[in-house]
């Protein structure tokens, strides 16, 4: 557990100094645009347009001198343009000289967007067009011209998506940029990852001296491309014959793919560890329900899968009835699907469950009765193909802790709802007064009802609130798998293997068996593939229940059967 | 009642006992022997005739019924509600299926004389060691019974040494059965992976596609399924067996008398086990394939309500439940689809709320009530 701790501890400390969006990229370009369909004043452009008229007239020999002219506007625009003309969309038309964007849509016909006002023009045949050329020379120009602008930005943010963009395509004009700019930038990360640039321009051209020190500097590196360079060189070292330079440089190559190599495997146990937290808190979100008609009131709950399976669908009904409100449909639906399975559960204890007290194999087989209903009629009603529900955008992408370590969203909130619903659980049943009753009727039922208690009703919330649970679950699931009339048959056993593994009437033997079994499933599915994995955690919890029948935390007592 | 002395009583109970033996075997065989005459000498015009597509559906009915008895013995007279029936039963329809595998010989798709398609498929060059012998028809049966026996042996004496019973027993046989479905889809595991084993060619050199051969077939389930009976008859009303019920109703009191009740429960667990396993081998030739599917636990719950629908506390109830259930499936998939879950799960809740007893118990309340006037007279004197 300790370790566990200072490994979490770790992660944080280390998310903190590192913390970037993957969105970067859809974000500039979404600026991109924006600029480009701004009503552009034509005075304001002046200057940059009479130079972009020129672009058509200039041979290739003269193009140079005008790129750095044009680069030199620092106008919004100016980037968008050089940008179109390293890609090739720009062009001018024959007949007036006018410059356009143009996109290949169908064969040899193109769409043409207008450069300056962004306004989208007919399309044309290629013959009416003819391109802005550019040689090797003038693109390698425009692309170190776009890092220099894109690296001098106001916003961070498109100066880190540059930065890395050099780093993956180094090249000596880029490092010529960087070594300009390093000591200019304020940001720590920015200028962290020029640093790296540098180093790692070093490490590939420089002297041996050079090269010693710059995998000092880069041994605390992550980056993929800086390993991939360390392996590089220290394969094209010959073997045979070595100069002591050679063998000094050698010894430090490996010692530092061997740091590298260390680390990167610590990150991947922490990634294998959150996998199978997520897993874990997916099993503890499923059990837990059954975790209280199971565990607390005794009652087989086969239709439990089902009641899963209904909060997944009440997910997909409210985002029909509500399209426009995606982004806050999992905030309804976690409510909404508490109450709909809840009060089946309600309806299933009242109408069934209450007159087989007593009967345990009865129960289990009536409520397997319930579960094919249950199946049968969502297959009806929404047909028996599986639904898609749609993840808000708050709930993708990732948060890149560093170059090698990321967490997805998505199942960081599942762990943090997780563990919300399960503490919440406990506080209903260990501080209010219908968690008094409910563990006074499951204790002693004649003397819960000679003090007064009303067993009956106890009974029927008590189920509600676990078949609410399950509910919520399904909203929880609907966002990792299908949702179809199946779902919830997946998830049956083995919350029922979670909750006996746990020991029976005790919420904490729950968590821990929940979060036990999904590391030990995500621990061994890289040695044996996913199937055998199951097979394995299933047969492990098969004799250990053998050994231990009454689970991990046995419930004391006097009782017997 | 209580003015009989008892060896009345006896008498009476020696009566009653016997009489659903001879009766249900009576019965049987009398089906049987009509069903063969309607296949054989009716033309198909006659009314009396039976169409071979009738003859290979009550062969099924068979099987399931031999099934349900199985299920029947350890429910209805030792109180285990195994959830896991459907893994016997395909075990010992996987050891058929591996025996009519290699009868296929060189007349496969690959035409390999030696390898079963799908592992010339899989680029095996040669059985692998589990396969080894499933050629010979003395393998066959050894394995349709020691196959599910040995399991249900290692399941059984883990399980009821350490005294697990109840709903968690139920469980674990489910998770059992689940669990071997993942291993019997990965196609490493040698048995066909997801297909399974099929495109059977012919039995004991018979063909399987022939009228006469599935005549053949549902005549030796019928036979298998009396003898069945009758060993389940014979081992319900011996000394063991009386322990096996005591061990149902109060297996402390069975323990503190001397008894070893886990020695009861692996014993006919095993018994089950093996009746299942046969009940699957004769299955498999019966419908031409078997694959992995048969051991999802929908199929093993299925078979509970056989017996639960037709009384688990008598052995021709569970015979008569897995016939009305099944040809009720039959009817209704073949009618509305959709409404047989809705029947089935209706089925499980109503039986288990109105019908304890299932159709057996309809019975001899039935019987009391013509006997209602002798009965009290007797009583009187």
């Amino acid at each position: 557990m300790h370790r566990i701790f200072l490994l979490l501890l770790l992660l944080v400390i280390s998310g903190q100094s590192y913390a970037i969006k993957t969105e970067v990229s859809e974000e500039v370009s979404e600026r991109i645009n924006e600029q480009v369909n701004k009503k552009v004043n034509k005075k304001t452009h002046s200057k940059l347009s009479s130079l972009l008229n020129q672009l058509p007239k200039t041979t290739l020999r003269n193009m140079a001198t005008l790129i750095e002219r044009i680069s030199q506007t620092k106008k919004p625009l100016t980037r968008n343009v050089l940008q179109l003309m390293l890609d090739g969309e720009l062009y001018y038309l024959k007949a007036n000289k006018q410059l356009v964007r143009a996109q290949n849509v169908a064969n040899r016909l193109y769409k043409l967007t207008d450069l300056l006002t962004g306004q989208s023009l007919p399309d044309v045949k290629k013959s009416k067009l003819s391109k802005v050329r550019t040689n090797n020379r003038l693109r390698s120009t425009l692309r170190s011209i776009i890092a220099k602008i894109d690296l001098t930005d106001e916003n961070k943010k498109v100066r880190l998506k540059a930065v890395q963009q050099l780093l993956s395509s180094p090249g000596k004009e880029s490092t010529a940029i960087i070594a300009e700019l390093i000591d200019t930038e304020k940001d720590q990360d920015v200028q962290a990852l020029m640093a790296t640039i540098l180093s790692l321009q070093q490490l590939k051209s420089g002297n041996h001296g050079e090269k010693i020190k710059a995998l000092q500097q880069l041994s605390d590196s992550l980056e993929p491309t800086v390993k991939n360079e360390v392996v590089r060189l220290l394969a094209n070292l010959s073997q045979k014959e070595r100069s002591v330079e050679q063998q000094i440089l050698n010894d430090v190559l490996s010692h530092t793919l061997e740091k590298m190599e260390s680390r990167a495997s610590f990150y991947s146990l922490l990634e294998t560890v959150f996998f199978g937290l997520s897993l874990g808190s997916v099993l503890l979100l499923a059990a837990v329900g059954l975790a209280i008609t199971f565990g607390v009131m005794g009652v087989i709950n086969m239709a439990h899968g089902e009641m899963i399976m209904l909060g997944a669908y009440t997910t997909y009904v409210i985002q029909l009835a509500f399209p426009s409100m995606i982004e806050y449909s999992l905030l309804i639906a976690v409510p909404a699907a508490f109450v709909v399975s809840g009060s089946v559960g309600v309806i299933i204890e009242r109408g069934v469950i209450r007159f087989l007290k007593g009967r345990p194999l009865e129960t289990l087989l009536a409520t397997f009765g319930i579960s094919l209903i249950l199946q049968q009629l969502v297959r009806t009603i929404f047909s028996p193909l599986n639904r898609q529900v749609i993840s808000p955008e708050w709930m993708s992408g990732s948060w890149q802790i560093n170059p090698i370590f990321s967490l997805t969203f998505n199942r960081l909130y599942i762990i943090i709802f997780s563990v919300f619903v399960f503490i919440s659980l406990l506080m209903i049943l260990k501080k209010t007064s219908l968690g008094l009753h409910v563990r006074a009727v499951s204790q002693n039922r004649d003397m819960a009802r000679a003090l007064s208690i009303k067993s009956n009703r106890v009974d029927a919330i008590t189920f509600g609130l676990g078949s609410g649970i399950a509910g919520v679950a399904g909203v929880v699931l609907s966002q990792l798998t299908n949702v179809g009339p199946n779902l919830g048959q997946a998830y049956i056993i083995d919350s029922f293997l979670v909750v006996v593994f746990g020991g029976v009437g005790n919420l904490w033997g729950t968590l821990v068996a929940a979060v036990s079994l999904g590391l030990t499933n995500k621990f061994l599915e890289p040695v044996t593939g996913t199937v055998l994995a199951n097979i394995i955690v299933l047969v492990g919890l098969v004799l250990f229940i053998q050994k231990r029948p009454k689970g991990l935390f046995p419930q004391k007592g006097r009782s017997t059967d | 009642m209580h003015t009989h002395t008892t060896q009345d009583s006896t008498k009476q109970s020696l009566f009653r006992s016997r009489n659903p033996l001879h009766l249900t075997i009576g019965i049987l065989l009398i089906t049987t022997l009509l069903v063969t005459l309607g296949n054989l000498f009716f033309p198909e015009s006659s009314a009396f005739h039976v169409s071979d597509y009738t003859v290979s559906l009550l062969g099924k009915y068979l099987c399931y019924a031999l099934l349900a008895l199985a299920v029947d013995l350890v429910w209805g007279y030792c109180g285990i509600l195994s959830l896991g029936h459907g893994a016997f039963f395909t075990l010992g329809g996987y050891a058929m299926g591996m025996y009519l595998m290699r009868q296929i010989g060189d007349r496969g798709v690959y035409g390999n004389p030696d390898l079963p398609d799908f592992m010339v498929f899989l680029n095996l060059t040669e059985l692998p060691w589990f396969w080894a012998g499933s050629d010979s028809i003395v393998w066959m049966v050894c394995m349709v019974f020691l196959g599910p026996g040995l399991l249900a042996f290692i399941f059984g004496s883990l399980a009821f040494r350490s005294r697990v019973s109840g709903v968690y027993l139920s469980i674990m046989t489910q998770a059992m059965t689940y669990a071997l479905m993942l291993a019997f889809f990965r196609n490493e595991m040698g048995f066909g992976g997801n297909n399974g084993l099929t495109d059977f060619k012919e039995i004991f050199g018979f063909s399987l596609q022939s009228p006469s051969t599935k005549l053949g077939l549902f005549v030796a389930t019928a036979i298998a399924l009396s003898l069945a009976y009758c060993v389940c008859h014979f081992i319900v009303k011996s000394k063991m067996g009386r322990v096996v019920t005591a061990v149902r109703d109060a297996e402390s009191r069975v323990r503190f008398v001397g008894y070893k009740p886990e020695h009861y429960k692996v014993w006919i667990f095993v018994v089950s086990a093996m009746l299942a396993g046969l009940a699957g081998a004769l299955y498999v030739p019966q419908v031409g394939i078997i694959n992995p599917g048969e051991f999802s636990p929908l199929n093993s719950i299925e078979m509970v309500i056989w017996v639960a629908v037709g009384g688990r506390n008598s052995l021709y109830g569970a015979i008569i439940g897995a016939i009305v259930v099944s040809y009720a499936k039959t009817r209704f998939t073949a009618i509305m689809p959709e409404a047989w879950l809705f029947a089935l799960g209706g089925l499980f809740v109503l039986v288990t709320l109105l019908l304890p007893k299932g159709i057996a118990g309809l019975i001899p309340s039935i019987k009391q009530k013509f006997a209602k006037v002798p009965d009290s007279t007797k009583a009187g004197l």
